[in-house]
């Protein structure tokens, strides 16, 4: 019986494609104000065409779709998703540019107020571009650590090509804040270490405790589930009376940093909210190590320490890893929350973008967090693909 | 974030119990806190205002479930159709991407998605319904992605092979036992979007947060207390209905969703 | 004739698995499809009730070909029981019992009624078994409530691949003898896919062996082992333990006579086979044996040079 159609091409990317054309001819590429205050006429990414284009650009343009449509209909061959990676590292950069250097060329031929801003046209494609690419290095079903450096490579075209923009409005912002982002992004690791090192450290003796104790576990886990459920936002707010109660009662720990505000409550909360995404996985962990290498282990006259360190702990790793992943990928996103609470970090550049309804603030604010996110969880998945291979 | 529970499963009756006591306290609360003027004053001394005036407590309790009963009912609508949509010929062939999607969804905090929906709609309850309706949408879609997947494929072979058209192996077969990974995911999509809904209070949207915010900005504890106290009781509330509903549910199938870590 | 395959193919990714098979199955034979992986057994049962579609030729049920019947038609018409049984975790055996009949529009009555006889057919107290679910049941049982499962809406055909392969030898012996009973009491026409040579040697009214693809020979039990066709079949069968394997499948009753001068203190029933009068002969150190009949009659004697030698 033939394959049908649906089997043999690549629907998803036929989706992307549909989506992308739709939104290079139907939403904004670039958005034109003559100040900060107002939001702006929409310039359509055929205006930007028209005025930046060459019969280079076009005839790239024009190779970028076919090779676009001949993936979409001979998805099977591995040189095309490799070609059709290239294309999208080239988009990604590609678009940039083109906004960048219009930018470039509206504020030469207008006023220094001028704002360029990024449209929602603009946004969209450059997610489909980064989907696109996405489906294709999924097709060639590599293993995660090249899997992982071409998600990398496919970024750099347009990392180097980031001083193009310098005229966007996006850019410009970033240069008014360029002293806050440092210590922002060091706030927020910050944040997240104070809050995940302890979790993982008591987290994981609390764990031992409960394979021994059953009671303890049937006490723990309703309150650990209890904190779960209760909003973050909420949860700082629980701890911000109490604690400004005790820094009034004990000068001493309000010297040392401890108040109702700042990083107290913060670090409090994500402390408790990555106590069970820990517990829960190091006990699974602790759990499913096979019991006659812990009788062999003891058979061999290893004392308790020795056979914590030396049997549970390597076996239960790989489990044990799946919790501080989702530990430490939940409160990188918290984190950004605790920012209302006045603990800082990468959440401060976000909300003063939302208070001041400065939008491009915003996204500079949301793109570090996510990046971040997406950093550790693949750092931790590569991690444990690293120990699965030591048998 | 919530993931799938652990608590031992109990009998329903307790439960019921368990929810009625956290109905009973959050009306309380919500209905009796603008009374609790002496309370508040003696705690805060400090404080010329202690006490939440601005709008009734209750009030925003209200408009805060509305607000997530209407973005869950679309995000669970949504995510099933397409998690279900993944059975057929041509679904399947977008399945990996939803799983792709749907994982992406799980490292994105979903902070984020409310303050990128603002450049896009602007402010008011607007960003906050579409952001929440999206960020609903992952933990329902994955919950079902997983559900489906579980079905032991020998099970659906002899199902097929007993002259089993497609569909009634969908409803017969798959749904029934997809239903307490689902239910997981509406769940947690649920108790998830109360949290980010009260946060929706920064973009414009009159939710418990409001009190919260307010206080934040103003160094006005009290608020903050009075706000936090309702919210967190109310996602409380919300989860135990939910422990409720699952026993309800799937109390005599096979293993239990709870058991998972 | 109930099935038949008529220059049927099936090709797989480019490589042909299946090559002109030409088959004739007709109406209560109990037909094992015997062969090593890989020879494409489950592939000519599958193509059957058309959960793998055939490619070239034509297969003919009861003289229709089965592309022209409407597929789930089909399918409900023809029992399937699989190795790791699929059964619906959720429901209640009865209920699992019950799919084709309900399918098909049977109403209550008559379909509790077909369950608890099916039951009982399978040796399992409807009582105690009808209303638990599938995970309360042993390897075993679960099987056998497959099988019942297959034969609820008394369909021409029954398909099964290889559905004891997964069981203790102790409950795969209760359950070939069972099988055996059912198809004498209901004379239906059985498919059954196999790689254990015994298993097919104790069920088969006729074997076809499989490899890569096509026949290599079929016919009785008894014309495989004593005619094998060539060097594989032989080799299949287990070249050395030809002899002894036809000797299960004879019986003793045409050696049994009277033979003068002897009067074996041990006896045999008249019913047993070669083998197992020769395993006996051996344990006792003994060449005659007395051949007992029903109510315990001696009926006469057998020696072993007869039983070797003819």
């Amino acid at each position: 019986m033939p394959v049908s159609l649906v089997q043999r091409c690549n629907l998803v990317l036929a989706l992307y494609v549909a989506l992308a054309v739709g939104a290079a001819c139907g939403l904004p590429f670039l958005r034109l104000a003559p100040n900060r205050l107002l939001s702006g006429e929409p310039v359509y990414l055929s205006d930007v065409l028209q005025q930046q284009g060459s019969p280079l650009l076009l005839a790239l343009m024009l190779a970028n779709v076919a090779l676009l449509c001949f993936a979409v209909w001979q998805p099977k061959k591995r040189i095309t998703q490799a070609l059709l990676i290239l294309s999208m590292a080239a988009s990604l950069a590609g678009v940039w540019r083109l906004a960048g250097q219009f930018a470039s060329s509206a504020i030469q031929a207008d006023q220094a107020f001028t704002r360029i801003t990024l449209g929602a046209g603009f946004w969209t494609l450059v997610a489909l571009a980064w989907l696109m690419a996405l489906d294709a290095i999924d097709r060639l079903q590599l293993k995660s650590l090249r899997r992982l450096l071409l998600q990398i490579a496919l970024m750099l075209p347009l990392l180097l090509s980031l001083n193009v923009g310098q005229h966007l409005s996006i850019a410009q912002e970033y240069a008014n804040q360029r002293d806050v982002f440092g210590p922002a992004i060091l706030r927020h690791l910050q944040i997240v270490l104070l809050a995940v090192v302890p979790a993982l450290l008591i987290g994981f003796v609390l764990a031992w405790r409960m394979t021994r104790t059953r009671s303890l576990r049937q006490a723990l886990f309703p309150v650990l589930n209890v904190i779960q459920t209760i909003p973050s936002i909420a949860l700082f707010g629980l701890l911000m009376a109490p604690l400004a109660w005790v820094a009034i009662q004990l000068p001493a720990l309000g010297r040392a940093g401890i108040s109702g505000v700042g990083l107290a409550p913060a670090v409090i909360a994500l402390f408790m909210y990555a106590l069970l995404p820990i517990i829960r996985s190091t006990l699974a962990g602790l759990e499913q190590v096979p019991a006659e290498a812990i009788n062999a282990a003891r058979a061999m006259g290893m004392s308790a320490g020795q056979l914590m360190w030396q049997v549970e702990l390597p076996l239960a790793m790989p489990v044990l890893l799946i919790g501080l992943r989702t530990a430490v990928v939940q409160t990188t996103g918290l984190a950004a929350v605790s920012a209302l609470v006045g603990a800082g970090g990468l959440g401060q550049i976000m909300f003063d973008g939302l208070f001041s309804a400065a939008n491009e603030l915003v996204i500079l604010g949301v793109i570090p967090i996510v990046f971040l996110a997406l950093l550790a969880d693949t750092f931790f998945k590569v991690l444990s693909s690293l120990i699965k291979k030591r048998p | 974030m919530r993931e799938l529970g652990t608590l031992p499963l109990q009998k329903p009756r307790f439960r019921a119990n368990r929810l009625g006591w956290s109905v009973a306290a959050l009306l309380l609360l919500a209905y009796g806190l603008p009374y609790s003027q002496p309370l508040f004053a003696t705690l805060f001394p400090a404080l010329p205002r202690p006490l939440y005036l601005q709008e009734p407590i209750a009030e925003l309790m209200w408009q805060h479930i509305g607000l997530v009963l209407v973005s869950s009912a679309l995000a669970v609508m949504l995510a099933t159709l397409a998690g279900l949509a993944t059975t057929s010929e041509t679904g399947r062939a977008l399945k990996p991407t939803m799983e792709t999607l749907a994982g992406i969804g799980q490292t994105f905090p979903p902070v984020a998605i409310l303050a990128v929906a603002v450049p896009v709609v602007g402010f008011g309850e607007l960003p906050a319904l579409i952001a929440l309706s999206i960020f609903g949408v992952l933990p329902v879609l994955q919950a079902t992605l997983a559900g489906l997947a579980s079905v032991p494929l020998p099970v659906i072979d002899s199902a097929r092979a007993m002259g089993m058209a497609p569909r009634h192996i969908l409803t017969e077969v798959q749904i029934p036992l997809t239903i307490p990974f689902w239910l997981a995911g509406v769940r947690t999509s649920v108790v998830v979007n109360i949290g980010t809904a009260a946060i929706a209070s920064t973009v414009g949207a009159k939710t418990l947060g409001l009190p919260i915010i307010v206080g934040l900005s103003g160094f006005n504890t009290a608020y903050v207390l009075q706000g936090a106290i309702v919210l967190g009781l109310l996602a409380i509330t919300a989860d135990l209905a939910f422990d409720w509903l699952a026993l309800i549910l799937h109390g005599q199938a096979t293993s239990a969703v709870d058991d998972q870590t | 004739m109930m099935i038949r395959f008529e220059h049927t193919r099936k090709i797989y990714d480019g490589a042909t698995a299946i090559t002109d098979l030409n088959l004739d199955i007709p109406q209560g034979e109990l037909l094992v499809l015997l062969g090593p992986s890989g020879s494409g057994k489950s592939t000519v049962l599958k193509m059957v009730n058309r959960m793998v579609s055939h490619d070239g030729g034509q297969i003919l049920f009861k003289g229709k070909e089965i592309n022209s019947f409407n597929v789930q038609d089909l399918r409900r018409r023809m029992g399937y029981a699989i190795q790791s049984v699929g059964l619906f975790p959720h429901r209640t055996v009865a209920h699992n019992i019950a799919t084709v009949p309900r399918l098909l529009g049977w109403d209550a009555q008559r379909v509790q009624a077909r369950t608890y006889e099916l039951l009982q057919l399978l040796a399992m107290d409807p009582e105690q078994y009808a209303q638990r679910y599938p995970h309360q049941l042993s390897g075993g049982q679960q099987q056998r409530v497959g099988v019942a499962r297959a034969l609820a809406a008394d369909p021409d055909v029954l398909l099964m691949d290889e559905p004891f392969g997964a069981l203790d030898p102790v409950t795969r012996a209760a359950l070939q003898v069972a099988l055996k009973k059912i198809h004498r009491a209901t004379g239906k026409t059985i498919l059954f896919v196999t790689h254990d040579i015994d298993e097919a040697l104790l069920l088969a009214t006729r074997i076809v062996l499989l490899n890569q693809g096509h026949i290599t020979q079929a016919g009785t039990p008894l014309e495989l082992l004593q005619q094998p066709a060539n060097d594989f079949v032989a080799d299949f069968l287990g070249r050395a333990d030809l002899g002894l394997k036809q000797l299960s499948l004879r019986s003793i009753a045409p050696y049994t006579k009277a033979i003068e001068g002897t009067e074996p203190s041990h006896t045999i029933a008249h019913t047993a086979t070669l083998r197992e009068a020769i395993s006996q002969m051996a344990t006792l150190h003994v060449s005659t044996l007395s051949v007992t009949g029903e109510s315990g009659t001696v009926l006469g004697q057998v020696q072993a040079t007869d039983l070797l030698e003819n």
